[in-house]
């Protein structure tokens, strides 16, 4: 399993707020809902958001449990987020939907916006094919893998409704 | 050599005891769903195929965050949850006027009772904590699955004990002593914990307060706040539940990952500024900033006490011409309370606005949204940039206290100085 994208970095405390503004929570596509994504900090996000790594600091997610803020991020084409640590329920929501989430704690100063990443969610191994350096992220958990391979926990429930 | 979380987890789970850090699955108690999160956990229901929810009696759906519906998109999010109601006949069900801000009527109603294990579709869920239940936020997706299993796969989640002695000074309040928590522990200086609250003050403190504490486990990343349920507790259950409860009690040795020793008697009025839940200071030191709105509702401020606590400074008194006041409260049954109490008359004589239970302004989603450049201090539980409206807006958050009298002022005010007429 492994992804290739470029890198868009934020600091510290990316809230949910931030990802998508409570205004938007009335809103039901998920194609509308991407519009609005990072737009409470970053309203340039759309125009790099395709095949993105969003790198960031600590406790990214924080905030709501609403689970619009990953998929906002998904739809709009954003491949992954790595950051040195997640608030709980945006972490559980990311995986849940099928958006890759990995902790690594120094990969925020080895990149630069727009370089290009490769993550192997399999081993936590992330190389920078720009400056051509790597490092490690957390490897995730056996069945947080699973559900990420099946496409997120909507497909295991299809498949154990029984 | 239990805390009260892994009591009540390892109750959940059938499991003689757990260990923090271990994954576990416990039997749900009671789920509530939102109309911002629940049209999303319906769709996934219909989605993957399910037919009938897991028990329709521990399902609560609540329309809380636009209501009455203020545009086209809110109403069709609240018709979605009625037909779902309807069809799968859940017996709670609180549309347009029949409850409230979800937080308030969970407890307030009845579904929550010590030692259950409660999700809800909204990171405020940890506010259940406050009558001795573990109760946190989910997905949606993860709440389909809740609403065809009633289960749900748990890691439990290490401790952090917070004891606290003394009395507060007047005027000083439960959110005041939250903030310094904050303070101390930083936004994410709880994340994945359990925080539990626990001393003299937490004894003599009402539920609202409990309420209050617990409902902003989630502003320092905290997965529960908790406090155990006692004679207080079993008090306000009489008539909203019946027992047999299970009331968990933390162990003399049992196991902190830390504690933090807190005294309330010299602790002043503080005040959250812009744009983090932890840049918390004296409001002493940040008195004078011209407020354009004051903010006294939500799940975190909006009940009784915080409104017998505005009215006492609000009254014969009247809003500043430099700023507007708008009052919420939680709830349709705290409404009532407040107008037979003369409360409301108390509200609408010093000028306020008084809107009909919602969350309203507190997400910047109806009801007193602000505009760029404008400056709020709100009784809620977040200062984001953009939160309660204009991401060029700032807001301030603190007691309802500190709200009332900054109210009167127009400007930012330490409520321990006031002395009414
Ligand atoms: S009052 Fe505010 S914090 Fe509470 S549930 Fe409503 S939007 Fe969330």
């Amino acid at each position: 399993m492994k992804i290739l994208g470029k890198v868009v970095k934020y600091g510290d405390n990316i809230n949910t707020d931030y990802i998508i503004p409570g205004r938007y929570m009335v809103l039901t596509d998920p194609k509308e809902l991407a519009k609005h994504a990072m737009e409470g900090i970053d309203p340039s996000f759309i125009e790099k958001s395709k095949d993105a790594i969003i790198v960031a600091g600590k406790n990214f997610g924080c905030g709501s449990s609403r689970e619009q803020a990953p998929i906002s991020l998904k739809y709009s084409g954003t491949k992954a987020v790595v950051a040195k640590s997640f608030a709980r329920i945006f972490y559980r929501n990311a995986i849940n939907i099928g958006l890759p989430v990995l902790e690594c704690e120094d990969l925020l100063d080895m990149v630069k916006d727009g370089d290009q990443l490769m993550l192997d969610l399999r081993n936590g191994k992330i190389k920078n094919l720009t400056s051509n350096k790597s490092t490690q992220a957390q490897p995730l958990p056996e069945f947080i893998l699973d559900l990420i391979k099946i496409g997120g926990l909507l497909n295991k429930l299809k498949r154990t409704k029984g | 050599m239990a805390n009260i979380i892994e009591k009540i987890l390892s109750r959940a789970s059938g499991k003689k005891e757990v260990t923090p850090g271990e994954i576990i699955e416990a039997d749900i108690d009671c789920a509530m769903v939102n109309e911002i999160t629940g049209h999303l956990t319906i769709k996934y229901f219909h989605e993957v195929g399910a037919k009938e929810v897991w028990n329709k009696d521990r399902i609560v759906m609540v329309l809380d965050h636009t209501i009455p519906a203020a545009s086209v998109e809110a109403a069709e999010l609240h018709k979605i949850m009625r037909e779902f109601a309807r069809e799968q006949k859940i017996k709670y069900f609180y549309d347009v006027g029949r409850g409230g801000i979800s937080h308030q009527i969970m407890i307030e109603k009845g579904h929550v009772k010590p030692g259950d294990v409660v999700v809800g579709a909204d990171s405020h869920t940890c506010t259940y904590g406050a009558i001795g239940a573990f109760s946190t936020g989910i997905g949606s997706t993860e709440m389909a699955a809740v609403f065809m299993t009633g289960r749900l796969w748990f890691k439990v989640p290490k401790a952090i004990e917070i004891k606290v002695n003394g009395n507060f000074r007047k005027f000083v309040t439960p959110k005041d002593l939250f903030l310094k928590v904050a303070k101390i522990l930083g936004v994410s200086g709880a994340n994945y914990r359990g925080l539990e609250f626990k001393g003299s003050t937490i004894k003599d403190m009402s539920i609202a307060g409990r309420m209050t504490i617990c409902n902003m486990a989630i502003e320092v990343g905290g997965k529960a706040g908790i406090v155990e349920a006692d004679e207080k507790t079993l008090e306000y259950l009489k008539g909203r539940v019946n027992g047999p409860f299970f009331i968990a009690k933390s162990d003399q040795d049992a196991e902190y990952e830390k504690t933090l020793e807190l005294n309330a008697d010299d602790l002043p009025p503080l005040v959250s500024c812009p744009d983090a839940v932890d840049n918390v200071k004296p409001v002493s030191e940040v008195e004078g900033v011209e407020l354009d709105q004051v903010f006294i509702g939500s799940c975190t401020n909006g009940r009784m006490e915080d409104l017998r606590l505005t009215a006492e400074i609000l009254k014969g008194n009247k809003v500043s011409d430099k700023t507007r006041l708008l009052i919420i409260p939680a709830s349709q049954d705290v409404f009532l309370d407040a107008l037979k109490e003369g409360l409301i008359e108390i509200f609408l004589l010093s000028g306020a606005t008084v809107a009909n239970p919602t969350c309203g302004a507190c997400y910047g989603g109806h009801l007193g949204v602000l505009a760029s450049g404008e400056v709020c201090l709100s009784t809620t539980n977040r200062n984001f940039i953009g939160r309660m409206g204009s991401t060029k807006s700032k807001v301030y958050l603190a007691s309802p206290a500190t709200a009332a009298v900054s109210a009167i002022k127009g400007r930012i005010t330490d409520p321990t100085s006031f002395k009414g007429d």
